[in-house]
């Protein structure tokens, strides 16, 4: 039952606004400059990308995909993210795990070492391969000897795509298992659970949602990366060309649907990422949040 | 289980947390570890539960030396104060959860867990609640899942670390009454830790109050509250007023008057003197007693709170007097503590 007198301060109330809310034309103004923001430099390139990559018509594009060094490039490029991509969930997991769950000396140094990826050009992560591997590099005599080829080769690829994706599985994880806590775990082997039965059961799925989110950017980067790739790969065709390197030799050799119909794939990988994000979120969304909070 | 714990010491980082500390926890009874913040009381009762080790000592389970045994061996049952259930878990999974990670023959098959999980549900009065989800349940209602899933193990020891400390006051009580109806018909040897006294003078058979990482007292909630032994203790258990006095020719004095308090076994010199503020007796003429002049007087429930001046030491005291009593309203009260304690001033 509502109560009159309430019912009769109600337009009153209307005609005062919150201290925090906007007037209608601020608010107008935020979300123009926000949709423009996004449609110029985010939604637009989007469209000239597919506009240009079937600009010669469907048999063009499906020819510019199925040409053989196209063809290489899009396996090579799967091969570096199915490596990197899992031993990045490794490497994220135990580094989370060990700056979330307990105390050690050089916390700190391991907290800011694993944000170094997101600091340094990429170009520099390459060079620093190259330094390393290369013939005049430190080990580049010694490899040598022992005859195992990294600079210019598929291995030399998937360290440079470690490196600059080892940030997102750690960074998603590290807040997460933070907020936990030890409660969890302390609770399963109290209750008798093994230090791998305490992970499996009860660690593992309190962060799945979060994993989930960083394997899908760590796996958009490992497939897009240009910058370090560009460096150690020595961009031979067929051979250690990967998606984002063919794309720009295909483009300098003015054979740009060739180009924008690779790019098209490239694209259609964040598309297809960013779709899944929010399926997942929609699905989940609840129970997301649920492992999040308490 | 009888459990013994044996000059236990505990360091973090060479910061001593609990200092030669020894109880003995007889089989099946209920013992509250009472005590302020950062007195150790959590400390202790996670070394029993083997979450923590010892940097010096040892804890018996039984005849058995359980130090250097893993949490897993000791099979205790533990329960956290913010409930730690998992949250991707139903009710009826967490229950069975410890023992779903039993290895060989003593895992039982998967229907006899749930049924386990189904009768213990049945016993913290949470019936048909087995599909829930914890976020779905309010906050006592998890506190009753983790104790059911904590007794799952069959525990040789139940520990409970401040179990009602994130439950709000009604739900305390009701909670605190029901676990000791679970703990009269389980028998279960416990140890649970609380900062609030009421509920571990109400609830347990013998309390242990601690204090900076050292026992100061264990005993009844009577022997606590009618005698404690020492002036943290008095301060910590209950109301409690202290005044400095001296003692001398067997007599308690206070400045240069005696207030007819005999102490002839008190050792001489400065002390001071413990008593409850309403377990005093007013005394009409003052040969030999406590005046003071009211500077206070505050009602306080059934009684009235009233403030003493006492003497030109510029001392407050506190004693509490019927809300009728016409002394409440006179400016100068004489009185004799009724029980009450020396110790030597510090």
């Amino acid at each position: 039952m509502a109560d009159p007198e309430i019912k009769s301060y109600a337009p009153h109330h209307e005609s005062l606004s919150a201290a925090v809310t906007e007037s209608r034309p601020a608010k107008a103004v935020l979300m123009i400059v926000s949709f423009a923001f996004l449609g110029i430099f985010l939604l637009l390139p989007l469209i000239v990308v597919f506009n240009e990559a079937f600009a010669k018509g469907l048999s063009a594009y499906t020819e510019a995909l199925t040409n053989l060094d196209t063809r290489s490039a899009i396996h090579l490029t799967l091969l570096v993210a199915a490596i990197s991509v899992p031993l990045n969930i490794v490497f994220g997991i135990s580094a989370a795990w060990a700056i979330a769950k307990f105390e050690f000396k050089g916390k700190a140094f391991l907290t800011t070492l694993i944000d170094l990826p997101f600091s340094v050009s990429p170009v520099i992560s390459g060079l620093v391969y190259v330094l390393l591997f290369g013939a005049q590099g430190l080990l580049g005599a010694w490899l040598k000897a022992h005859g195992i080829v990294i600079l210019f080769a598929v291995p030399g690829i998937v360290l440079a795509t470690i490196f600059v994706t080892f940030p997102f599985v750690a960074r998603e994880l590290i807040p997460l298992m933070q907020e936990q806590g030890n409660g969890d775990e302390e609770a399963a082997l109290s209750l008798g659970a093994n230090g791998w039965q305490a992970f499996w059961y009860v660690t593992l799925p309190n962060v799945k949602w979060g994993l989930l989110y960083g394997v899908l950017l760590c796996n958009a980067r490992a497939m897009g990366e240009f910058g370090a790739v560009s460096v150690v790969s020595g961009h031979i065709r067929g051979l250690t060309n990967t998606m984002p390197l063919h794309v720009e030799i295909l483009y300098n050799e003015y054979n740009a649907a060739a180009a924008f119909a690779v790019a098209s794939l490239l694209a259609g990988l964040a598309l297809v990422t960013l779709v899944l994000k929010t399926l997942l979120e929609m699905r989940y969304g609840a129970e997301i949040a649920a492992t999040r909070g308490h | 289980m009888e459990v013994r714990v044996a000059n236990v010491r505990k360091e973090f980082e060479r910061f001593p947390a609990l200092h030669d500390v020894s109880l003995d926890i007889k089989s099946g009874e209920l013992i509250a570890l009472l005590g302020p913040s950062g007195s150790g009381k959590t400390t202790l009762l996670r070394l029993i539960a083997g979450l923590e080790r010892p940097t010096k000592g040892k804890i018996f389970f039984g005849e058995e030396d359980a130090s250097q045994k893993s949490i897993q061996e000791r099979n205790v049952g533990f329960v956290f104060q913010h409930y730690a259930l998992f949250r991707h878990m139903t009710v009826a999974d967490n229950i069975g959860f410890g023992l779903k990670v039993r290895h060989g023959p003593s895992r039982p098959s998967a229907q006899e867990i749930r049924r386990r999980a189904s009768e213990l549900l049945d016993l913290v009065q949470l019936s048909g609640l087995e599909k829930r989800y914890p976020a779905q349940l309010s906050g006592g209602q998890r506190q009753r899942v983790a104790l059911a899933r904590a007794m799952a193990i069959e525990p040789a020891v139940l520990l409970l670390d401040e179990p009602f400390g994130a439950l709000d006051a009604q739900v305390r009580r009701e909670l605190r009454r029901w676990l000791r109806e679970i703990h009269d018909a389980t028998g279960h040897t416990t140890v649970f830790v609380t900062h609030d006294q009421e509920e571990a003078l109400e609830l347990a058979d013998r309390v242990v109050v601690m204090s900076q990482g050292s026992i100061e007292q264990i005993g009844t909630a009577d022997e606590i509250y009618d005698t404690p032994n020492s002036p943290f203790v008095y301060g910590f258990i209950g109301e409690s007023s202290a005044l400095p006095v001296k003692v001398e020719d067997g007599q308690v004095w206070i400045a240069d008057r005696p207030i007819g308090l005999p102490a002839p076994h008190a050792p001489r010199g400065e002390a001071t003197l413990f008593f409850r503020p309403h377990d005093v007796d007013l005394v009409d003429e003052c040969n030999g007693c406590i005046a003071g002049t009211v500077a206070a007087s505050r009602r306080v429930a059934g009684t009235r709170r009233v403030e003493l001046e006492i003497g030109g030491e510029r001392q407050r005291i506190e004693i509490e007097l019927p809300v009728d009593h016409p002394a409440a309203q006179k400016s100068r009260v004489a009185f004799r503590p009724r029980r009450w304690k020396l110790f030597p001033a510090a």
